[in-house]
C-alpha cells in the first residue's frame, strides 16, 4: 500500500482526469392520460467532484442514493439533466454518439451484476475481442493474441477463449468484465458494485486484481459500492452520497477517522467491529430515505438529521473545504468559515 | 440469461467430470438444439414436416396426372388403380392435387412468415431499441393495424383485386399480420435494452446497429423464432380458410383449402369422403407438426418454462 501511496505523491497532484460540475440527473414521472411529466426524481441533484489522475474515488451511500445513475452519466450511457461533465478537460457533456466514440476507448465501466454484464450468445473471446474490433485497426492475429494476454492478466487461461459466460462462475465472469473493460486500455475505469455481488472471499480477489491492474496500467477508478469496507479497502478519496447529493468528500483516512457529516457518523458507526472490547457509540437513523421525486427542503438529510436545526429547512448546505481536501456540505460546519 | 440455471455449476447436482469434458465450449444454440432433440414431439414434428416438404417436392414422381387437368368423362369418381383418391366434381385427380396443393399452402406458408418476420424485426427492434417518439409511432400504427379485422380486410382486397397469384396474396396476408410480431419484438427489445450487457456495448463504443444484431437479436431469438414458426401455422389455416369460402388462391390451381371448397356440397360431404378427408387432414397434419416444433423451440430456448 505504501508504494502506492507514495507514487500518488510524486504525481502531480492537481491533475485532474474526470471532473464534474453541478451534475444533475432528472428521471421525469409521467402521468395522467397525455403523459405529461407531472415530476421528477432527482436521482443525481447537483455533484460536483474531480478524480486525480491514478487515484481511486470510492462513492458509497445507500441504495437510491444515485451512485450508479452518476457513473452512468459520467460515461454518458445516461444524459444528464444539467451540468458539465469535462474528461481530460474536455467537455463530453454535449457529445453524440458517434463524438463519444473515439472518447470511450479511454473511460470504460464494470458492472455490478456478472450474470447480466455478459451477452450470454457470445464466446469469450468474441466478448474480449469486441472492444477491439470497434476501437483499433488490429489484425486478427493480433486481437487474437490480446485476448490471450488480457485473460493471462485477469488469471484466466488462455484455453477458455472458446467457452461461453455460462461456464464460468461469478467471480470469474466478473474477471471477464474486468478483461473485457480493459482490452483497449482505458485511462479510466468505473466500477459500478463490481464486488457486490459475488462472495467475500472472491471479492478480495478480484479487488485485489483491480488493485494490481491500477499498478500495471495506471488506471483512474471511481469506484462505487454501498460496502464501506470494500470502499475503504481500495479507495484513496471517498464521497459520500445521500438523495442525489455528495454530503462529504475526503482523503480515505479523514473520512474513517474523523468523519464531518452526521450522516457519514451514522454511516461509519454502522460497520459491524471485530474489536470487542473497544467502546462504540451507534449511531441509529429514524425512518427511511426520503423519496427522490420529493426531497426535503434545504439539506436533504435534515428528516433524519439528529442535529438538524432552524436553517437545514431553509438552505441547503453547499460543500465547503475544511482544510486538506476535506470537503464537507452541512450548516454545523460553515458558520464558523 | 435463461441457460444459466441449468449449468451453473454450484446448482446443477450431475455437474461431474465427465460432464465437463462433453459441455465444455457448447454455445448456447448448440446447447438448445441438444435440448430440441430431447423433445419427441418435437423431433415428430420435424419428421412429419420433412415427409410432407419431400412428398410436395417429389410431386411429379409420385403421380402421373396433371393436377389441373379436367376429364369430362372421369367427374367424381371413387378412388381406383387410376386415381388413387379418385376425382373432384371437375373430373380432376385428388391425389394430384393433394400433391401440387401441398406447395402452395407451405409456400403461401413459410413465404408469409418470412414477410412478417422481416417486417416485424424491422419495425420491432427500431421501436424497441429506440423508444420515445419513434415507439409511440410504430406502435400506434401496429395497434391501428390489429383494429382491423383480419378477414374484412383480406377479403375487402381480395375482392378488389381481379387475379389473385400466390406473391400478391402472400403480400395481402403478411401486411394485415405482421402487428403480432412486431409487439413481441418490441416487448423483447424494451427489457433487453436496459439490460448491463447491452449497456456494456454502448460503453465500448458499439454502433446502433451493432448493438442490435449482435446483442439484442440474439438474445431475443427464442421468442422470434418460437413465433415465426407457430406463424407459418397460422398463414396455412388463413391460406385455407380463404380459399375454402373462394376468395383466396383461385381455381384450377389446386390447394388444401380450396379443394375444401367441394365439402360445401352436403351430398359431397356425405358420399365422396375421399374428396375432402385426406385436404383436411393434410391441413391438420401440417399444422401440428409447426405447432410441436413451435412449443420443442420455445422449451429448448427458455428451459425454465420446461420446468414444472
Amino acid at each position: 500500500m505504501a508504494t502506492v501511496e507514495e507514487k500518488k505523491m510524486t504525481q502531480t497532484e492537481q491533475e485532474s482526469i474526470v471532473k464534474v460540475e453541478n451534475l444533475k440527473k432528472y428521471f421525469p414521472i409521467k402521468g395522467g392520460i397525455l403523459k405529461r411529466t407531472i415530476g421528477h426524481v432527482k436521482a443525481v441533484d447537483g455533484v460536483t467532484f474531480d478524480i486525480k489522475q491514478g487515484e481511486t474515488l470510492g462513492i458509497v451511500g445507500e441504495s437510491g442514493s444515485g451512485k450508479s445513475t452518476l457513473g452512468r452519466v459520467i460515461l454518458k450511457l445516461l444524459d444528464s439533466t444539467e451540468g458539465n461533465i469535462f474528461f481530460e478537460d474536455q467537455d463530453i457533456t454535449k457529445l453524440n454518439n458517434k463524438k463519444m466514440r473515439p472518447i470511450r476507448r479511454d473511460m470504460q465501466i464494470v458492472f455490478q451484476d456478472p450474470f447480466a454484464s455478459l451477452n450470454t450468445k457470445m464466446s469469450i473471446e468474441q466478448l474480449i475481442e469486441e472492444p477491439l474490433l470497434i476501437q483499433t485497426d488490429l489484425s486478427k492475429d493480433e486481437r487474437k493474441e490480446k485476448v490471450n494476454s488480457l485473460l493471462k492478466v485477469v488469471g484466466l487461461r488462455p484455453s477458455d477463449r472458446l467457452k461461453y459466460p455460462h461456464e464460468f462462475s461469478g467471480g470469474q465472469r466478473q474477471r471477464i468484465s474486468i478483461a473485457r473493460a480493459l482490452a483497449i486500455n482505458p485511462k479510466f475505469v468505473i466500477a459500478d458494485e463490481a464486488v457486490s455481488a459475488l462472495d467475500v472471499s472472491i471479492q478480495a480477489q478480484v479487488l485485489n486484481l483491480m488493485a494490481d491492474l491500477q499498478e500495471e496500467f495506471g488506471l483512474t477508478y471511481l469506484f462505487i459500492s454501498h460496502d464501506l469496507s470494500v470502499v475503504k479497502h481500495i479507495s484513496d478519496r471517498v464521497g459520500v452520497m445521500y438523495l442525489g447529493r455528495l454530503v462529504e468528500i475526503a482523503p480515505k483516512k479523514a473520512i474513517y477517522e474523523e468523519p464531518l457529516h452526521p450522516y457519514t457518523q451514522a454511516l461509519l458507526s454502522s460497520i459491524p467491529d471485530t474489536d470487542v472490547d473497544r467502546e462504540r457509540e451507534v449511531i441509529k437513523l429514524e425512518g427511511d430515505l426520503p423519496s427522490p421525486s420529493n426531497p426535503p427542503s434545504g439539506c436533504a438529510f435534515r428528516t433524519r438529521c439528529p442535529m438538524a436545526h432552524e436553517r437545514c429547512a431553509v438552505e441547503r448546505p453547499e460543500l465547503i473545504h475544511k482544510g486538506d481536501g476535506h470537503y464537507v456540505a452541512c450548516h454545523l460546519y460553515d458558520d464558523e468559515a | 440469461m435463461d441457460t444459466e440455471t441449468v449449468k451453473t455449476p454450484n446448482n446443477s447436482p450431475e455437474y461431474t467430470e465427465d460432464k465437463s469434458s462433453d459441455e465444455v465450449g457448447k454455445s448456447p444454440y448448440q446447447l438448445a438444439l441438444r435440448r430440441f432433440m430431447k423433445n419427441k414431439l418435437a423431433v415428430i414434428g420435424v419428421v412429419t414436416l420433412v415427409i410432407i416438404i419431400l412428398a410436395s417436392l417429389a410431386a411429379p414422381l409420385l403421380t402421373d396426372h396433371d393436377p389441373t387437368d379436367s376429364e369430362m368423362l372421369m367427374i367424381e369418381r371413387p378412388p381406383s388403380s387410376e386415381h388413387i383418391l379418385g376425382t373432384d366434381g371437375s373430373g380432376r385427380d385428388n391425389w394430384a392435387r393433394l400433391l401440387y396443393g401441398s406447395r402452395i399452402s407451405l409456400i403461401v406458408g413459410f413465404s408469409a412468415m418470412f414477410f412478417t418476420l422481416i417486417i416485424g424485426v424491422i419495425l420491432g427492434s427500431i421501436s424497441g431499441y429506440y423508444g420515445g417518439k419513434i415507439d409511440g409511432l410504430i406502435m400506434r400504427f401496429t395497434d391501428l393495424v390489429l383494429a382491423l379485422p383480419f378477414l374484412v380486410l383480406a377479403l375487402t382486397i381480395m375482392s378488389l383485386v381481379e387475379n389473385i397469384t400466390i406473391t400478391l396474396f402472400v403480400t395481402i396476408i403478411a401486411l394485415v399480420s405482421w402487428p403480432n410480431l412486431t409487439r413481441i419484438i418490441r416487448g423483447s427489445f424494451l427489457s433487453l435494452r436496459e439490460q448491463e450487457f447491452v449497456l456494456g456495448a454502448r460503453s465500448i463504443g458499439a454502433s446502433d446497429m451493432r448493438i442490435i444484431f449482435r446483442h439484442m437479436i440474439p438474445n431475443a431469438i427464442g421468442p422470434i423464432v418460437v413465433n415465426a414458426t407457430l406463424m407459418v401455422a397460422i398463414m396455412i389455416i388463413a391460406e385455407s380458410g380463404l380459399s375454402f369460402i373462394g376468395m383466396g388462391i383461385p381455381q384450377p390451381q389446386p390447394t388444401w383449402g380450396n379443394m375444401l371448397t367441394e365439402a360445401m356440397s352436403v351430398r359431397i360431404l356425405r358420399e365422396h369422403w375421399y374428396t375432402w378427408i385426406p385436404p383436411g387432414l393434410c391441413i391438420l397434419v401440417t399444422v401440428l407438426a409447426i405447432n410441436f416444433i413451435g412449443d420443442g423451440l420455445r422449451d429448448a430456448f427458455d428451459p425454465k418454462s420446461n420446468q414444472r
